[in-house]
């Protein structure tokens, strides 16, 4: 008889998840003291100098942000696989244009999503027969009111801007998709594509996972996308560590105040070769929001950032025309510069 | 002989599913041929909209996610 082990000798699961999780709670709450314990007495800087305070502030960040990353994405990762794509289509095939919209919006936040699978998708709805607005209300939402953007907003500015932020977010995907649909885009869709439209709605895949397999698969993704965003994250914390220690709120206020008018559209220039490294460029909005830049600008600058990805505009040239992502690029910009503006004038 | 099929464009992902896939083919020691489907339409066609998928001699293993070598290993020899 030939015995055959698959399985190599694993860590037990649920001990593994409570020692992380006490680890976790531990390592936030003794972090501040231990960041200014190693600034100012293990490196004898002094407090309220430009270089103490800079550095203070970057080693208490770092594991900050980092600490976010591991525990929140692995809790929001496992909460999201229960909302898989082909879950959202079976969902939103045959409602109304605007339910499905606003659907699709919604879906956008819990659905996991990555611009690889964006054909697929995209096909997927034209052959359930979903309108071509709800579509892009999906594709506007998924990757702007993504869940790295939304943990470290909730965990540095409180779950004020982040609400505010995702309020934001869901409006510009919801009026985009809406207008994008008025708008008879179909004749930009490749040909082959529409072929497909069976416009009898959709079945959808069910495999069940157990809570443990979603958790190590959580897991593995929270690991392998803090591996990728880590080098950003330093990056943008030591960025942000220079402008909180070094720069004069003078300038800050001067340059992107709300006075400004050319504020809002120049952060946005700046944030769209920047795309999708949010873990990297909030530590550094992170410090010029303390330095007096205005609220408006600041989430303007933050949404052109993740929603403006150049590679998956290349990706969905396979399925529409260059005209049609023109087009979805402009719908979003104008979007992000209306959220720009608007909280700007409220004055929040 | 099985039949494995990785669903997906080609991007990292996917290959990580293929990589694995093939460690499998060795832990279970089954002869296997490893097919690569990137055909978006052939791969709605089986109702997977969030690549990569696995497909197993015609059944749908996953899709969406990595599974292990050792989880494709169980479903080869089952």
């Amino acid at each position: 008889m030939t015995t055959l082990t698959v399985h190599r000798s694993r860590w037990p699961f649920w001990p593994t998840a409570a020692g992380a999780a006490l680890a976790w709670l531990i390592g936030w709450f003794v972090n501040l003291p231990v960041a200014n314990w190693l600034a100012y007495d293990v490196l004898r800087l002094k407090a309220g100098t430009h270089l103490g305070d800079a550095v203070a502030f970057f080693l208490y960040d770092v594991p900050k942000v980092l600490l976010l990353l591991l525990g929140i994405v692995t809790v929001v990762s496992f909460l999201r696989s229960y909302f898989p794509p082909e879950r959202m289509r079976a969902a939103l095939a045959g409602h109304g244009t605007l339910p499905a919209t606003v659907g699709a919006a919604g879906f956008g936040v819990v659905t996991p999503f990555c611009s690889c699978s964006a054909v697929p998708l995209f096909i997927g709805f034209v052959e359930a027969g979903i309108p071509m607005g709800v579509t892009f209300a999906f594709l506007i939402s998924s990757p702007m009111v993504n869940e790295v953007a939304l943990v470290l907003l909730w965990g540095l500015f409180g779950p004020g801007i982040a609400l505010l932020y995702m309020a934001a977010g869901l409006t510009v995907a919801i009026v985009g998709g809406l207008v994008l649909g008025r708008l008879g885009v179909e004749r930009w869709v490749e040909p082959w594509v529409l072929e497909v439209r069976a416009g009898g709605g959709a079945t959808s895949l069910d495999l069940r996972l157990s809570v443990e397999q979603r958790f190590r698969d959580a897991w593995t993704y929270t690991r392998d996308l803090v591996r990728k965003v880590l080098p950003y994250v330093l990056l943008g914390i030591g960025v942000g560590a220079f402008i909180h220690g070094f720069v004069p709120t003078d300038l800050v206020a001067q340059i992107g105040g709300r006075e400004n008018p050319f504020a809002v559209p120049l952060v946005v220039a700046i944030a769209i070769p920047l795309y999708s490294n949010a873990a990297g460029t909030i530590p550094i909005v992170e410090a010029l929001l303390g330095k007096g830049l205005p609220l408006g600008t600041t989430l303007a600058f933050m949404m052109a950032i993740v929603a403006i990805s150049l590679p998956e505009f290349l990706i969905l040239r396979r399925v529409i025309r260059a005209r049609l992502i023109a087009l979805f690029a402009t719908v979003v910009v104008v979007g992000i510069l209306a959220v720009g503006f608007l909280f700007n004038a409220l004055g929040l | 002989m099985k039949v494995i099929e990785v669903l997906g464009p080609g991007c990292s992902n996917c290959q990580r599913v293929e990589a694995n896939a093939r460690e499998a083919v060795a832990m279970a020691g089954v002869a296997a041929e490893i097919r690569h489907v990137t055909d978006p339409r052939e791969i709605v066609a089986h109702g997977i909209l969030s690549t990569p998928g696995l497909i197993i001699d015609g059944t749908i293993r996953s899709y969406g996610r990595i599974p292990s070598a050792g989880d494709i290993a169980t479903w080869l020899i089952e």
